[in-house]
């Protein structure tokens, strides 16, 4: 009876492990592979070229990925600039200051909004979005735009990020423990500096990991940015310019022009420099969660 | 060994009450109550928590609430501070007048009410902060800004609940590094730190051992000239030393109260009897 109790026990502890060590392995294999079909990119430009250079000439052979990465730091940005603060104000309201019956009606919303396809959000970033920044919020800040922009990819996103974030933000919240609010309250804050010094202090690493999340997300996202950002090569401030971001260009492109030399090659490390960046988000807001964790 | 003498508090100095002082005040204030509350009922959607409960708290006593886990003690010492508000699905209604004012209808001084206040919640809570900044907190949030004040306010009621040995040298650490044991006398230091002049104290001393209960207790006692305390505790022998007034609570409603000699020694209901016999 011991000794099969304990052969079970080895049996499972194997299998958790192989499990853990196949999932582990996934990443790589992806990075491996990658790395293997863009080297041959690799090994006629330096990286930095490739990086630094703003000059994309396929049929010349010249890959300058500045103005997709430009156009990827612009949206993601962007995105986030819109749909961080109204997220953290959102939840915190939601969890601290409303009704219960709100925040129970809110939750199956947001859940609904974060399960709707991206291609959704593009179609309505085309028939809504566009048109809104062609029609009004160009000519206001006096300038005229298409509508297929930076600003548009910028707007979609942020809005795709909202449940994503707020779901998250939500539940950070929802964990801190009821009595350390009552200490705060019982010591004689005020309900807005209860908020400040336990919910927000509190919830830090919970905030940063969900921001850091949402902002991975929004880098990689395609369809949907792909669909109203204009995809034309530019660098410019201007977020009523069209732009290019990376995932773009990859799902633009893959699978055609495959006559020209080293293009499939530039398409994977263009894969290759997604992954890479979203891994080292991913790896930054661990580290910086785990910092600021400890208190 | 543990600091046990109370000297360095300049307001709180025993020696400086004599004996006679003492039996004058507690003659003044004999009828007189701190708060008393009137009809409080709590309620959830699925029944009471607290059923009509009126009971007055004489001022400057040690009141100790008894009962089976469960009969809303802790409930009752949360609603006299109206932390009931952050549990939207508890229902308050009734009157609790603390100080001539009814607290149910403090609106914007409800902080300050609070503040009145110390409440030592039944497992300790010690802020996201370092030990040094949770005693600090009470008293930046009433505004005093002065490092020097501060600094001895810490000191002070470190020492008074007998954590300052043991913390002195980490006082910058986070407060969560800390036993329960020593999470629970932080808590009541920084709850001193604001001067109220009610303690709610649920079960102080359930994480302690028997030389911090004793400091803790004879604290109480020295505290009581100042303050008045309303206190949980599940140890009878407890509440016979340092109870003025007992009050026995089952299944949210006050059974009986009185003198703990009465109630611990010759109780009148069955239930309380039961109680008694079960806890001894
Ligand atoms: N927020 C709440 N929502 C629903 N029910 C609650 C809530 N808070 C307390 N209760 C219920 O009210 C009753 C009294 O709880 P309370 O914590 O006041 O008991 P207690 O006398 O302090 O018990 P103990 O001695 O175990 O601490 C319990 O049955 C509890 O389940
Ligand atoms: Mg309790």
């Amino acid at each position: 009876m011991n000794k099969k109790r304990r052969l079970t026990d080895s049996l499972v502890n194997i299998w958790m492990r192989g499990g853990l060590y196949i999932l582990l392995s996934i990443p790589v294999f992806i990075g491996i592979g990658l790395y293997w079909k863009a080297a041959p990119l690799l090994n006629e430009h330096s990286l930095t070229e490739l990086i630094f250079s703003s000059k994309w000439f396929p049929m010349r052979g010249e890959f300058g990925f500045l103005p997709f990465i430009f156009s990827s730091v612009y949206v993601t940005l962007l995105a986030f600039i819109l749909s961080a603060p109204l997220c953290l104000f959102a939840a915190i309201y939601l969890t601290q200051f409303g009704k219960m019956r709100l925040l129970n009606f809110m939750l199956p919303v947001i859940d609904i909004l974060a399960g709707i396809p991206s291609v959704v959000y593009g179609v309505w970033g085309i028939l809504v979005i566009v048109p809104l920044v062609s029609d009004k919020i160009a000519p206001f800040f006096g300038t005229i735009s298409s509508g297929y922009s930076l600003l548009a990819g910028g707007i979609v996103l942020a809005v795709m990020c909202i449940p994503y974030m707020l779901n998250m933000l939500i539940e950070v919240f929802n964990t801190i423990p009821v009595g350390m609010k009552e200490a705060s309250l019982s010591l004689g804050a005020t309900h807005w500096e209860m908020v400040k010094h336990v919910i927000i202090r509190k919830g830090f690493p919970g905030i940063i990991s969900a921001f850091g999340l949402g902002i991975a997300k929004a880098f990689g996202e395609t369809i949907a940015v792909l669909m109203v950002v204009g995809n034309t090569l530019n660098i410019t401030l201007s977020p009523f310019k069209a732009g290019y971001p990376l995932p773009a260009l990859i799902a633009n492109n893959y699978g055609e022009m495959m006559s020209i030399p080293d293009y499939d090659s530039a398409l994977m490390f263009a894969a290759l420099l997604l992954f890479v960046v979203i891994l080292i988000i991913n790896l930054f807001f661990r580290y910086f969660i785990h910092k600021t964790e400890k208190i | 060994m543990k600091q046990m003498t109370f000297t360095y508090q300049p307001t709180l100095s025993a020696e400086s009450v004599t004996m006679q002082n003492e039996i004058a005040m507690a003659e003044e204030i004999k009828d007189t109550s701190i708060i008393s509350i009137k009809n409080l009922n709590v309620k959830t959607r699925d029944g009471a928590i607290l059923k009509n409960i009126n009971l007055e708290i004489p001022k400057n006593k040690i009141v100790v609430l008894l009962g089976p886990s469960g009969c809303g003690k802790t409930t009752l010492l949360k609603s006299l501070n109206r932390l009931t508000d952050l549990h939207k699905e508890l229902k308050v209604s009734g009157q609790i007048i603390i100080d001539g004012q009814d607290i149910m209808k403090a609106g914007q001084n409800l902080s300050a009410m609070r503040q009145r206040m110390g409440l030592l919640s039944q497992r300790p809570f010690p802020l996201p902060a370092s030990i040094y900044k949770n005693v600090a907190y009470g008293l930046k949030l009433k505004g005093i800004r002065s490092k020097k004040l501060i600094a001895h306010s810490v000191e002070t009621n470190l020492k008074r609940v007998g954590l300052w040995n043991e913390v002195k040298d980490r006082l910058k650490s986070p407060a969560t590094s800390l036993s329960i044991g020593q999470q629970q006398r932080l808590c009541l230091a920084r709850g001193l730190a604001v001067k109220p002049t009610i303690i709610l104290a649920d079960e102080p001393t359930s994480a302690l051992d028997p030389i911090s209960t004793k400091i803790i207790e004879n604290l109480f006692k020295e505290l009581k000239q100042h303050y008045t305390i309303i206190m949980v505790t599940h140890v009878l022998r407890q509440a016979l030393r340092l109870a003025d007034h007992v009050v026995f609570m089952y299944y949210g409603e006050i059974i009986e109260q009185g003198h703990p000699d009465e109630i611990l020694k010759n109780p009148k209901t069955t239930i309380l009897k039961k109680y008694l016999i079960d806890g001894n």
